[in-house]
């Protein structure tokens, strides 16, 4: 008994030490080094989203969710928190969808954290007409937007970790 | 409310907003400066956070003695608007999804013929609602009688329920060929919306009846039915109409001329 209890203290210390010793390492390292991260396509359109970017991130399946009723039950057509605008925005300039390719918009993150949605099934993953003619695109979309909408950026382990919750 | 809300500790004018003020200024700008178009355009559309209301009923009248033999106008115009395979393009025709169809009716005792499109007749009290187990079914308050495809299950329920067979079920998934504006998905049932989507918009008629017009039959005529001023009422008071199973007691939102 005893000599077992031992050898299991001296595997705790070894797999601490090694732990400790990984994670000082890993200071200056990508977060999560290895695990793979989801891919987020900058928003072809508008420099920011319909609410802060942190409460988006959180939150949109909510907003989405009390928007639906709105409109379907009540006729309620405002564009802000409409499934259609997320599209206009966020639809990827290399396949014009938001749920085309394993990189686009809706998918990536939703893959990564194992979240399936079907709102596809019924929804148009593109916006109406093409991205470039939208009304809206060609006033809002300088140069800057065009550019950095092939620029990627990759959300943290922890964020991911955050918007799970 | 909440939602708009959540957002107020946001201090930054956003794109958005801004486009918002100046297209609501733009809008009070028209009313004062040709108010015989504005009139028009509030008779007919409500500003986008204004929810449906009971004031109006949209209603339309086919007349049946100028619907063509043969004409489906209306039929195609449907199946663009909305996004619908034409049926006799579907793989499966006897299952296609169908918000209206032409039907040519022969007395069998003096031989007249009679055409007449089908559709949903958005009742006043429809049946479909009643049965609905999910309240997916509803009417909305204009007068539309609509299925919440977010809370329907499928269970078709309502399309034994319509007398008019005015109800499909989507059998097959649409591989993103639906239209952005009409959502229309796999597993749920369907019917046809008057055009939901382009009377939000103000357009204040459907494609059907724009379809109809434009081929110069002008069968259809569509409108509010609460309001004395609108052509449709007019046409109401003016020629005798029918309801297509009058018997039930349903109110219909359709009126038949010529049956
Ligand atoms: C079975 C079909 C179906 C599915 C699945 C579906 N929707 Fe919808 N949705 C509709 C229909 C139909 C409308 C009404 C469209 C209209 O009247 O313009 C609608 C309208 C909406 C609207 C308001 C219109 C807009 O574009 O803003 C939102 C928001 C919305 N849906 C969100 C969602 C979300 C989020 C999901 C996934 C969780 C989803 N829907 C899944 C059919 C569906
Ligand atoms: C005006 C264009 C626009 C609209 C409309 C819009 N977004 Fe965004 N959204 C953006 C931009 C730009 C960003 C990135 C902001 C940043 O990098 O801080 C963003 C960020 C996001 C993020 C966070 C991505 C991340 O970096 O983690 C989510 C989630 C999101 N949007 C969802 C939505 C949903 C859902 C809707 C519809 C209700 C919507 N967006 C509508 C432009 C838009
Ligand atoms: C920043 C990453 C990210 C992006 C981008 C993103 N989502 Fe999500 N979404 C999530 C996560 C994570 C969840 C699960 C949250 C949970 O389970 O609490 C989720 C959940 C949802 C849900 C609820 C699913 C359910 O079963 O309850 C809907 C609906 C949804 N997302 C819609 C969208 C749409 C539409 C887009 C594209 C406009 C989008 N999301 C883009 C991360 C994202």
């Amino acid at each position: 008994m005893a000599v077992k209890l031992k050898q299991l203290l001296a595997l705790g210390v070894v797999v601490l030490t090694t732990a400790a010793l990984a994670w000082a390492g890993s200071d200056a390292q990508p977060k999560a080094k290895g695990a793979p991260q989801p891919v987020i396509t900058k928003a072809v359109k508008g420099e920011q989203c319909v609410e802060p970017t942190e409460f988006m991130r959180r939150n949109h399946m909510d907003v989405l969710d009390g928007h639906r009723d709105k409109t379907v039950i009540e006729g309620i057509r405002t564009k802000k928190y409409s499934l259609k605008e997320c599209i206009n925005c966020h639809a990827s300039e290399k396949t014009g969808s938001v749920a085309a390719a394993k990189d686009d918009f809706c998918i990536s993150c939703h893959s990564y954290a194992s979240v399936k949605i079907d709102c596809f099934e019924c929804h148009s993953t593109k916006p109406k007409g093409s991205i470039a003619m939208h009304p809206l695109n060609a006033e809002t979309a300088h140069l800057k937007h065009k550019l950095a909408a092939n620029t990627r950026t990759t959300v943290s382990a922890e964020d991911m970790a955050g918007v799970a919750k | 409310m909440s939602e708009q809300n959540k957002n107020s500790d946001n201090a930054v004018v956003s794109p958005e907003r801004r486009r918002f003020i100046s297209a609501a200024t733009a809008t009070a700008a028209g009313l004062t400066i040709a108010p015989g178009v504005m009139l028009y355009e509030v008779a007919h559309g409500r500003p986008e956070e204004q929810a449906a209301s009971s004031a109006v009923r949209w209603g339309m009248m086919v007349d049946a003695t100028k619907c063509a033999t043969g004409c489906d106008d209306c039929v195609t115009a449907c199946n663009t608007e909305n996004g619908l395979t034409p049926v006799a393009e579907s793989a499966h025709p006897r299952q296609a999804p169908q918000w209206i169809r032409k039907l040519e009716l022969q007395d069998p005792l003096t031989q007249m013929e009679t055409n007449l499109p089908m559709m949903c007749q958005h009742c006043a009290e429809p049946p479909c609602v009643d049965v609905c187990p999910t309240g997916a079914s509803f009417k909305r308050a204009d007068g539309l009688v609509l299925v919440n495809r977010h809370t329907c299950i499928g269970c078709r329920y309502c399309m034994m329920a319509c007398p008019y067979k005015a109800r499909s079920l989507v059998h097959e998934s649409l591989n993103d060929t639906q239209k952005p504006d009409v959502p229309r998905g796999i597993g749920c049932v369907e019917s046809c919306t008057f055009c939901v989507q382009k009377i939000d918009r103000g357009d204040g008629t459907t494609a059907c009846v724009e379809a109809c017009t434009a081929s110069g039959h002008n069968a259809l005529v569509f409108g509010d039915m609460n309001d004395p001023e609108s052509e449709i009422s007019k046409k109401l008071r003016e020629l005798p109409t029918k309801q297509v199973r009058a018997d039930l007691n349903l109110n219909l939102g359709v009126r038949y001329h010529g049956i």
